[in-house]
């Protein structure tokens, strides 16, 4: 059984519109619009997209907080608002700005309250604690109240909240937005090491175009409510053309830099004619050969391939949404 | 073990404690509050010696039920009237995706410590009228005089309840459920006979009120109606409150299945 199961997803909204001094029209938005989505056991499943794309109202109607509008829906063998209870002790949500700590009191009282709210045993509470705690540095901070941590010392927190009951399936909603370096870093490391394991099932919303490439073996492109891609991170690279560049720099200039070769372009070129970009967009000659063919006509000083980054290929996405 | 809801009872308090100059100046102000509503009515009594009939020790006795109804509903629900804040920094979300209730989770993560000096005080003033009123105890009357406060309680929750789940989805409501908590609470400190009119039919059996403290007043002083309505009217104050109770939790499940449907 798929852990998450949803068919023809939808959500709408009904906002009113200003349409003169008093008067306001309805009008329906569909913010999520017919999202088939299906994930297996320990996937690790980035969802993406630009702003207002339905990416977190998705997740809500996947977590049992929103009622969808349409389509089917089924996380942990649940419908999530019906059997929203059931649900909760299957799955971890952290909301990367709404806490599941309280926020007066100290770090590890929150722990102990979830162990109360969720029932779990105090063994099993105890391991995972422990796990947590050596894993994500909690130690010199489980005694200040949540008010006074940092972010980075909070998001830890919320992350081990959201992991004390064993959850099935983490959901995590920007989990890095706003973090430091420092802290980003920690948080996926921490992500990857736990999706690693192959019983925990991870998904994931985000802006931030490293926690994709660390965590999200599959990708799910959403834009105006629609899945536009659903694949891994290569596939998507290469329905979307990424290119790879070969970029030269040249001891004096040529003539003519453009180069009569398959799949290769011209993709820019220095005012003084020293440093060249080529790209590739792989379906003609490989780096190798367009190198090969370039020291036949010019002298090669240096060069270099830069591999297609994951941002052009979104910032692409975004700009064609 | 224990019930989660306690543990959560039990961090709320801790959460207040932790600010504990704000917490006594609190409890103190709330004190304060009620000692000037008190003292309104025996104002009142230095320029008539009778109030609709009733004297400053009936009249103390009124006042004190619905003291005790008003800071016992206060205590357990007040804090509701948040609710816009909380959906607005989210807080509903987070409590929907734990396997407990909303209503009780939203009632205990932000309650009150703090207006548990009114309850206090409120039960001291409350034992001092009935014995300055000279009740003539029965078994019955003891339980009335236990009930009667609880009943009432349950009923300013529920109004408190269903005020606060309307302004959910109309902003503007909130004035319209001040109206009646903090409204009821100065309505119920009367006999209801001095109010006339659309006014007394509106709050005192429209909304109820007039069984919060008046009725059951009245059996405890086994005092006929002034307005010629029957006194065990007192008793029926249990089912007031449950009707209301039901009322209330119909207002709350539609909204909540509200906010579900169209997010904040």
């Amino acid at each position: 059984m798929s852990v998450i199961e949803a068919v023809g997803l939808r959500k709408q909204f009904t906002v009113r519109v200003k349409s003169g001094r008093l008067r306001r029209t309805r009008r329906t938005v569909a913010a999520v619009d017919g999202v088939d989505l299906t994930v297996e056991r320990g996937e690790m499943l980035g969802y993406i997209g630009p702003n207002g794309a339905g990416k977190s109202t998705t997740l809500k109607m996947l977590t049992g907080v929103l009622m969808p509008s349409g389509g089917s829906v089924r996380v942990c063998g649940y419908a999530p608002v019906p059997e929203r209870t059931r649900l909760a002790r299957r799955i971890g949500v952290v909301f990367g700005q709404r806490s599941q700590l309280w926020w007066d009191l100290p770090l590890q009282e929150s722990f102990t309250l979830l162990r109360h709210i969720y029932r779990v045993p105090p063994a099993d509470h105890a391991a995972r604690l422990r796990e947590c705690r050596s894993l994500l540095d909690l130690d010199e901070f489980l005694d200040t109240p949540v008010r006074q941590l940092s972010l980075g010392q909070r998001m830890r927190g919320e992350l081990t909240a959201a992991l004390l009951h064993g959850p099935e399936v983490l959901f995590l909603d920007e989990p890095t937005i706003g973090l430091d370096v420092v802290s980003k870093q920690a948080v996926r490391g921490f992500l990857a090491a736990q999706g690693s394991r192959g019983d925990t099932t991870l998904v994931l919303t985000t802006h931030d175009l490293a926690d994709i490439e660390r965590l999200a073996r599959r990708l799910v492109v959403i834009d105006h409510g629609r899945v536009v891609h659903d694949g891994t991170l290569d596939s998507l690279h290469a329905r979307y053309g990424s290119r790879r560049l070969v970029v030269v720099d040249l001891a004096e200039p040529v003539p003519d830099p453009a180069i009569e070769l398959p799949g290769v372009t011209l993709a820019a070129a220095s005012p003084d004619g020293l440093r060249l970009t080529y790209a590739l967009d792989g379906s003609g000659v490989t780096a190798g050969e367009l190198v090969a063919r370039l020291a036949t006509t010019a002298a090669l000083r240096d060069l270099a391939v830069v591999e297609p980054s994951i941002e052009e290929v979104v910032t692409r996405l975004y700009a064609e949404g | 073990m224990a019930s989660p809801y306690l543990h959560l009872l039990a961090a709320q308090a801790r959460s207040q404690l932790s600010y504990r100059a704000s917490f006594a100046l609190d409890l103190f102000g709330n004190v304060v509050t009620l000692g000037a509503d008190l003292l309104a009515v025996l104002i009142l009594f230095r320029v008539t010696p009778l109030l609709g009939g009733f004297t400053i020790a009936e009249e103390l006795l009124i006042f004190a039920l619905a003291a005790t109804a008003f800071a016992l509903a206060d205590l357990a629900v007040g804090n509701i009237e948040r609710i816009r804040l909380y959906v607005r920094i989210g807080l509903l979300d987070a409590l929907l995706v734990r396997p407990l209730g909303v209503l009780p989770q939203l009632l205990v993560v932000d309650f009150g410590l703090r207006r548990a000096g009114r309850v206090v005080y409120a039960a001291v003033l409350l034992a001092g009228a009935l014995v300055y009123a000279q009740v003539d105890w029965t078994p019955g009357r003891v339980a009335l005089a236990i009930v009667a406060p609880i009943s009432g309680a349950v009923l300013f929750s529920a109004i408190f309840v269903a005020g606060a789940t309307v302004a959910f989805w109309w902003i503007e409501s909130g004035e319209l459920a001040n109206a009646l908590t903090y409204g009821g609470r100065d309505f119920t400190a009367y006999p209801v006979n001095v109010y006339s009119g659309w006014f007394r039919r509106v709050f005192a059996f429209g909304a109820g009120f007039a069984f919060v403290a008046y009725y059951p007043a009245l059996v405890l002083l086994g005092r006929p109606d002034p307005l010629g309505l029957p006194t065990g009217l007192g008793w029926a104050s249990p089912a007031v409150a449950g009707v209301a109770a039901a009322v209330a939790a119909f207002v709350w499940r539609t909204g909540v299945r509200q906010y579900r449907s169209t997010g904040s």
